[in-house]
């Protein structure tokens, strides 16, 4: 259905979440291939950010099943799912304010750390040698995406895309196998937005994971999506790759409206390229 | 490394304090103690307050719990004990406290994991009211127990608290949550204040995370309260009302939620403070309305707090400070 070579990681089969009498997302079914970069769009409310939380176990589906790396996840729990390999970024940044740079990065490590608590304590040989390494791979991954030299900040000094980028390395820090991206290009300018998106590129040809990626930005789902599901008022209107997804009339009226034509130039402009 | 040094020079620092007793005035030993105590108090709420970011007005409850455990067994089974050791010596007093402290610890823990794991599903406001309640149980349990003297108290707990086991503790204490806290693992507590979802999306399990802080806490509080019941010789449910939770939930706020170190330093303060007060309110020529203030603790301490809060709402020392990494 999706990704072209590569085998289902993780697969929504007839979703569905109610709160009351409000049907947030209905019957929603989608696959994800293991080195995919699949865009889910759809107007405010549509009911894409109930999709991650869906996914990421904040809630449980009312029915329907999720199924990830070949194993049920529907109705884990978020940390559960998390050491599974999903990982996620949010809307509003969420990092953790108290925390140094370095420090927000270090807490994704607890799913790797190796030493129990209690050697936390006597502080013997193999815990410092696991904390060692926990700040090796830290830096390392800091390192890599350029917040090296602010390690020791406070994460709410950082500039706003630098906030995004350390949310997302802060994910990435989980090793998951699935990355999923709640609006990262809201609030940033053109030059943010391309260099976030070769950021996201970079991240699925390093890492081989996959990406789901949330997004208003028609430009940034656009360029970089293989595969987009458009959502309305919960239910999935239209799937396929970015050129149909703009010529589809039903995404169209209820989404893109007169943005339509222009985002059509400008895919093939970039097709030529 | 460094740390554990730290900690063995605590405890020799509180051996030596303690052989020194003998020729110090004892309103300061017991001053000395309290503060002692206090540090204890203080830096194992910190811990669930601070760092958790669990409001929690429970401690003076986990307090009494340890306290009275303690003091039951020192006071009721103790002479048979000793007995059995071979007659009451230095050493196998020294093993009976210890014994009860940690028992009493354990108790307190239990009821600590007892009052945790349901409320852990409140947050704020609710997750107060839940351990406020909790304490006041606990009193009126006691209140109502004949078997540890009833709201008569319990009387005649020998006195084995001294400088060395106070300070030995407090040093202990101080070392478990620091060392604890500042640790891959121990981040965890602070992701779980910072942000609950982003940290369980971030693989931290939140709910085991605040079960252990409430019951690392109260193992500690319970302990704090042996010593204290080891101190006094006397325990009564009114040693343990709301207002002593109060002193203590002031403690970590002037010391900076989170910061040990701050919490520590506020303890002596309040220590100090509190005890200065109470020769305030014998001096003649002061008017009465500002010597009756000063025996008046809850009024005093709500306007520590809202001085605190105006002022310097991070605490006297800072609080929230981001910890320097982990010096390993």
């Amino acid at each position: 259905m999706s990704g072209v070579d590569s085998k289902p990681l993780l697969e929504l089969r007839n979703c569905t979440v109610r709160f009351g009498g409000l049907t947030a997302v209905s019957d929603f079914s989608a696959t994800i291939g293991s080195n995919d970069l699949i865009g889910l769009i759809g107007p405010n409310g549509a009911g894409k950010t109930t999709c991650f939380n869906l996914i990421t176990g904040v809630y449980a589906p009312t029915s329907g099943t999720i199924t990830f790396d070949g194993q049920p996840i529907s109705g884990l729990k978020s940390h559960r799912i998390a050491a599974l390999g999903i990982a996620r970024t949010f809307q509003n940044i969420r990092l953790f304010p108290s925390l140094s740079v370095f420090d927000n990065v270090r807490a994704s490590f607890n799913l790797r750390r190796r030493t129990a608590p209690v050697q936390a304590l006597w502080r013997g040989s193999d815990f410092q040698e696991d904390e060692a390494d926990i700040d090796r791979q830290v830096m390392e991954i800091l390192e890599i995406f350029k917040l090296t030299r602010f390690r020791e900040d406070d994460c709410k000094s950082l500039a706003y895309g630098d906030q995004r980028r350390l949310e997302i390395v802060r994910a990435l820090a989980t090793r998951p196998k699935l990355l999923l991206l709640d609006e990262p290009a809201a609030g940033m300018n053109p030059t943010e937005k391309d260099e976030l998106m070769r950021l996201i590129r970079f991240i699925k040809d390093k890492y081989r994971i996959a990406v789901l990626l949330v997004e208003h930005d028609m430009k940034v789902v656009m360029g970089i999506c293989e595969h987009i599901h458009v959502l309305d008022y919960g239910v999935k209107i239209a799937e396929g790759n970015p050129a149909e997804i703009c010529r589809n009339p039903k995404v169209i009226e209820a989404y893109l409206g007169e943005e339509a034509p222009a985002l059509e130039q400008e895919i093939a402009k970039e097709l030529q390229s | 490394m460094n740390s554990r040094l730290l900690l063995l020079a605590a405890v020799l620092v509180s051996g030596l304090l303690s052989a020194f007793t003998g020729s110090m005035n004892s309103y300061y030993v017991q001053i000395l103690t309290f503060i002692g105590i206090n540090i204890i108090l203080g830096v194992s709420l910190n811990l669930i307050n601070g760092h958790t970011g669990q409001f929690s007005l429970g401690h003076a409850g986990f307090m009494a719990v340890g306290g009275y455990t303690a003091g039951f067994l020192t006071t009721k089974l103790g002479p048979s004990i000793l007995a059995a050791m071979g007659g009451s010596t230095w050493w196998s007093e020294a093993v009976l406290f210890s014994g009860a402290l940690i028992i009493g610890g354990i108790a307190a823990a239990i009821a600590g994991l007892i009052v945790g794991v349901p409320s852990l599903r409140l947050r704020g406001d609710y997750l107060a009211i839940i351990t406020l309640g909790f304490g006041e149980i606990i009193r009126v349990l006691i209140q109502n127990t004949d078997a540890v003297g009833g709201p008569r108290g319990l009387t005649g707990i020998p006195g084995y608290t001294n400088l060395f086991w106070t300070f030995a503790i407090a040093a202990i204490t101080i070392y478990t949550i620091s060392s604890l806290v500042n640790s891959t693992y121990g981040r965890g507590f602070l992701t779980v204040r910072d942000d609950e979802i982003a940290a369980s999306a971030m693989g931290v399990n939140t709910t085991r995370y605040k079960v252990v802080a409430f019951v690392i806490g109260a193992f500690f509080a319970g302990v704090a309260g042996g010593l204290y019941a080891h101190s006094t010789r006397y325990l009564t449910p009114e040693g343990f009302t709301f207002q002593k939770t109060v002193e203590i939930v002031i403690i970590v706020i002037l010391g900076g939620m989170g910061n040990n170190a701050g919490v520590t330093v506020a303890a002596v303060l309040l220590t100090v403070l509190l005890e200065a007060l109470r020769s305030v309110s014998d001096i003649s020529w002061l008017p009465q309305f500002v010597r009756d203030l000063t025996k008046n603790r809850m009024i005093l301490f709500s306007l520590i707090l809202i001085a605190l809060m105006l002022l310097r709402p991070q605490g006297l020392f800072g609080g929230f400070r981001k910890p320097k990494r982990a010096a390993t």
